[in-house]
């Protein structure tokens, strides 16, 4: 390869960012000066093609320290890494948290998705537009500083709407909750660092997977211990890696981050392949709006998902994890790292753990504002310093995975029930809940209801009672959101409906990242269906024709249905099988499962009424 | 008794992998095991539409015109990459892959200009029934500006269907530049260098393989450009020779197009061993001496225009 950089440099203290990451390049090959003085030789190429998974981490850093990557950032990053820079611009490009553009040092992203604006979001972008000016408009604040807002998808803090995400150049992100337009201006203008408290899920009799959250201090290695941490992980080494994948299977632990696999099957396969290297990544990107599930285990228990992947590590012979955790997240991701440096230091990360003879280590990645990272094949591409384009399966990544490794993506919420089903057993994980949905489960309850947060219930408990459970009115519901975005909508006469896998697919729906969404009798849902469809046309990566055009033209149907009225005649029975039939193709022949259900909560709201009568196409 | 081990003289050939049979609309077919099920259906004669496969790169999938319903599979999946497996049960012409046909084609044209693309694509959109006016006359377009920054091609992304070829031709799969990139995401996801800088300021190398994948014309000779901004493109009176490049001794086969007894470009055929349809800046831009015109740079397409005016035709339809 032969690879051709531009003249432009980095500024200082950008290569300071850049060297201090990757290490100064120390020779021509390496992106040192072109020319060296031992060898006289001229060179413009890197060679060192085996570093391309650290350019995402290189952009992050740059991004973090200075505010954007400049061409000369890009450049030197390049020569270093040996990335051709087209295709560096191309990643740098994919991503809504890197900017290739000058962009000031703070940038507020304040949320506009479905859990907020109905919930005090929409008076919030309206009073930070009244300070600010249009969102991109770029303000001089009074201590010298420049800023600029916008909107943002759903960030993970639905239970605490309305909410911000504070991208702050050289300081810490910050996080904003409930938030006032005041407390809004004040981190934009310097005055306030920003900053949420720490979360303290609803208390719910048996509670198994939160007991610690909110107890037991989530810095403290020891403090985890005492409350029994790691008892999981020395049982797992008395049993071995295969009696562990046994314990798994008797459990019935079904994938909590939407497509209900069976954890076990992946497990068994990744093992049963001869040759290592083989990968686990926890999937912990979390962008499915209305889910904030395993930002509430990572904030609040973070020791509890490091030792679980080592428990999962050690049973499917894997001596590299990676958490994949999207970048919004600041307060889990140094919860995490903190965490891990801890089990490290101790001896139960890193080579011989706990002195049974085996490596297991971890390391985090954060994303970069892109929904569809959260896709396996998508994120493995994005962690290897690719676009998050998703993959074509087959091949699945059991088989070719993580640089073409066989590797198990899991949920953070699958991953910690691991721990109860080796503590206790798998048989007696299995008793809880039902047949086929086995264990608690974690819920996102936000809208209105009188206590959003994190409810863990049993399989099973019927979506009225868990409404109810969250101080809400069930004969005042107008419609759930189900499982998210990716999810339907379902009305006041499904409120009967037990929380199970199969009780949902035999009703035509899916529980997807467990998000309970509830809209109330003043609720818009035209409005949020709005939302919802811009979502999928902002996030769809753009690989695949259904997806790409198809999210662009159900945006542009569902707001020419909306503007006919609800007692749309011709017109809206015409916009209507439109949106139907683009939700055809994209649910038949798009790539991944984004382009899948891009159309289906849309539909829902269509086929329940909740948009105005419409006739039936025929 | 000599110990010395036998090197056979050339590798033992790989055992014949046994053939793979399936059902292809009720036919039952016997075809070799890694054939796609592409290939699987041009062997019974049937027409599948495709628009970002080609025969010289690996299929990026991503148009998804191509796809078939696979008995026991829950979406259709795409012909062009999916390889057949024993018992498959295909279908290629049922109510869905008609629908996500008809579909693909629809959003495509909806969006793209696609009035340079091949007359397949015009059969198929016809075939399917593909209405791409239905959605109106505010539905969203790719329309921005060409990007006309050397003399000898432009791109006019207004007709990108983002098929991904030029992008792989131009990296890994054939020329390994790495110029180009698809950059953004979503609907603004389109082929850019880095930092949008000119041709003239990337790694570009200007071999042209990308304008010979391109199934639309949004890359192009400037002289093929320059001929259909004037309508005076056509390809009925032009003229296709076939040669051997003479700059150095590879030995690649060169398609000379000649109209008006000029060059208005060159290409080189994709199934030839030796070039697979790829060329570098020589053979593909390098014809100007052939044609010993005095000022190789800017003069020969004038010269063409010209001629092209005096023979009396005028801005008709280019296709
Ligand atoms: C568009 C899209 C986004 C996704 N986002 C997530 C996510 O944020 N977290 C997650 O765990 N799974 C997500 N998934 C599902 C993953 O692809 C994968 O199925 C999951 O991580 C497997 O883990 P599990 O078996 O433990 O559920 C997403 C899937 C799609 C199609
Ligand atoms: S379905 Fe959408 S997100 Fe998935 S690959 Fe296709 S364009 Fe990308
Ligand atoms: S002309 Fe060649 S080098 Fe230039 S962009 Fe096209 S394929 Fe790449
Ligand atoms: S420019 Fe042509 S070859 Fe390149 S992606 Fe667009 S349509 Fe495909
Ligand atoms: S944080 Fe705003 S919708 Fe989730």
């Amino acid at each position: 390869m032969d690879l051709t950089f531009s003249d432009a440099e980095p500024t200082a203290a950008e290569r300071a960012v850049i060297d201090g990451l990757l290490g100064a390049p120390d020779s021509v090959w390496t992106g040192a000066e072109q020319r060296s003085e031992q060898d006289l030789r001229v060179a413009r190429t890197g060679r060192s093609r085996e570093r391309r998974d650290e350019l995402l981490p290189a952009f992050d850093a740059v991004q973090s320290a200075i505010g954007w990557i400049s061409e000369g950032a890009l450049m030197h990053i390049c020569r270093q890494l040996g990335v051709p820079p087209a295709e560096a611009y191309g990643v740098a490009t994919f991503y809504e948290l890197l900017s290739v553009t000058e962009q000031p040092p703070r940038v507020l992203h304040v949320c506009d998705d479905v859990g907020c604006r109905g919930f005090g979001g929409t008076e919030l972008i309206a009073g930070v537009e009244e300070h600010f000016g249009p969102e991109g408009a770029v303000v001089q604040t009074s201590d010298g500083e420049s800023a600029t807002w916008h909107r943002s998808p759903c960030i993970g803090q639905c239970d605490r709407a309305p909410a911000c995400y504070a991208q702050l150049a050289g300081t810490d992100d910050a996080v904003l909750v409930e938030t006032g337009t005041d407390e809004a201006v004040a981190v934009l203008t310097g005055s306030s660092p920003g900053g949420a408290p720490d979360v303290l899920p609803p208390q719910v009799e048996g509670m198994r997977l939160l007991r610690r959250v909110g107890v037991v201090d989530p810095t403290d290695l020891d403090a985890y211990r005492d409350a029994g941490g790691y008892a999981a992980l020395r049982r797992a080494v008395e049993l071995g890696p295969d009696r562990v994948i046994e314990e798994v299977k008797a459990s019935g632990l079904r994938g909590r981050g939407g497509a209900a696999f069976p954890a076990h099957v992946k497990w068994s396969a990744v093992a049963a392949h001869a040759e290592g290297p083989r990968y686990l990544i926890c999937n912990a990107d979390e962008s499915e709006p209305g889910t904030f599930k395993d930002r509430t285990i990572m904030e609040g228990d973070p020791f509890a998902l490091i030792e679980a992947m080592t428990i999962a590590g050690f049973a499917v012979g894997a001596e590299q994890g990676y958490i994949y955790i999207r970048g919004e997240y600041p307060i889990a991701t140094a919860r995490l790292r903190g965490a891990m440096q801890a089990a490290r230091t101790a001896g139960m990360l890193g080579e011989d753990v706990l002195g049974e003879g085996f490596s297991f280590d971890i390391d985090l990645r954060r994303g970069q504002g892109a929904y569809i990272c959260g896709e396996e094949t998508a994120l493995m591409n994005s962690i290897e310093g690719y676009r998050g384009e998703p993959r074509s399966k087959p091949p699945f990544p059991t088989d070719v995975g993580l640089f073409g490794r066989p590797t198990v993506v899991n949920n953070v919420e699958t991953l910690v029930n691991v721990l109860p089903i080796l503590e206790e057993g798998g048989a007696a994980f299995a008793r809880i809940g039902t047949d086929d949905s086995t264990g608690t489960r974690l819920f996102c309850l936000s809208g209105a209801v009188d206590t959003p947060g994190v409810y863990e219930v049993e399989s099973g408990m019927i979506l009225r009672d868990l409404i109810s459970l969250a101080g809400g009115e069930p004969a005042q519901v107008s419609a759930v959101l189900l499982g998210g975005a990716a999810g339907a909508f379902v009305g006041p006469g499904d409120l009967d409906l037990p929380l199970t896998f199969e009780d949902a697919r035999s009703a035509g729906l899916g529980l997807g990242s467990g998000v309970v969404m509830v809209f109330g009798p003043s609720a818009d849902l035209g409005d949020a269906t709005t939302r919802i469809a811009r979502f999928f046309r902002d996030e769809s990566c753009g690989q695949c024709v259904p997806c790409r055009v198809g999210t662009v033209r159900v945006e542009e149907a569902l707001g020419r249905f909306l503007a006919a009225g609800p007692r749309a005649n011709g017109a809206g029975t015409r916009e209507r099988r439109l949106i139907e039939e683009l939700d055809l193709v994209m649910k038949d022949a798009s790539i991944c499962g984004l382009g899948h259900t891009a159309g289906t909560a849309i539909r829902s709201a269509l086929d329940l009424g909740l948009l105005g009568k419409s006739e039936v196409p025929a | 008794m000599s110990t010395h081990p036998v090197i056979p003289r050339r590798p033992p050939a790989p055992p014949e992998p046994p053939p793979v049979s399936l059902t292809i609309d009720g036919q039952q077919v016997d075809v070799p095991a890694g054939t796609t099920l592409l290939d699987a259906c041009h062997r019974q004669q049937i027409d599948t539409p495709t628009l970002c496969y080609s025969d010289v790169l690996e299929p990026a999938a991503a148009c998804r015109v191509c796809v078939v319903e696979v008995e026991g599979s829950r979406t259709l999946v795409p012909s062009c990459a999916r390889k057949v497996e024993d018992g498959m049960v295909v279908q290629t012409n049922s109510e869905r892959v008609r629908h996500s046909r008809r579909m693909v084609l629809e959003l495509l044209g909806s969006s793209v200009d696609m009035s340079y693309a091949s007359s397949e694509i015009i059969d198929w959109t016809q075939r399917y029934e593909a209405d791409p006016d239905r959605y109106g006359e505010a539905a969203r377009t790719v329309e921005q500006p060409a990007k006309i920054d050397n003399a000898l091609y432009m791109r006019d992304y207004s007709r990108c269907i983002t098929c991904y070829k030029c992008v792989d031709a131009c990296g890994e799969q054939a020329q390994n530049t790495f110029a180009i990139t698809v950059a953004g995401r979503g609907f603004e996801a389109g082929v850019s260098t880095e930092y949008d800088v000119a041709l003239g300021d990337s790694a570009c190398v200007f071999c042209g393989n990308c304008i010979a994948v391109c199934p639309t014309g949004a890359i192009m000779f400037s002289s093929e450009h320059q001929l259909r901004e004037e309508g005076l493109w056509d390809e009925d009176v032009q003229e296709v020779t076939r040669t051997v490049c003479s700059f150095c001794g590879v030995g690649c086969n060169l398609e000379l197009h000649v109209q008006d007894n000029r060059i208005v470009k060159v290409t080189s055929p994709q199934d030839h061993e030796v070039t697979s349809g790829h060329l570098c800046i020589k053979g593909r831009f390098g014809y100007d001496y052939v044609q010993n015109l005095p000022d190789p740079m800017t003069t020969p397409i004038d010269d063409v225009l010209a001629a092209a005016r005096a023979s009396g035709r005028d801005g008709g339809p280019t296709r």
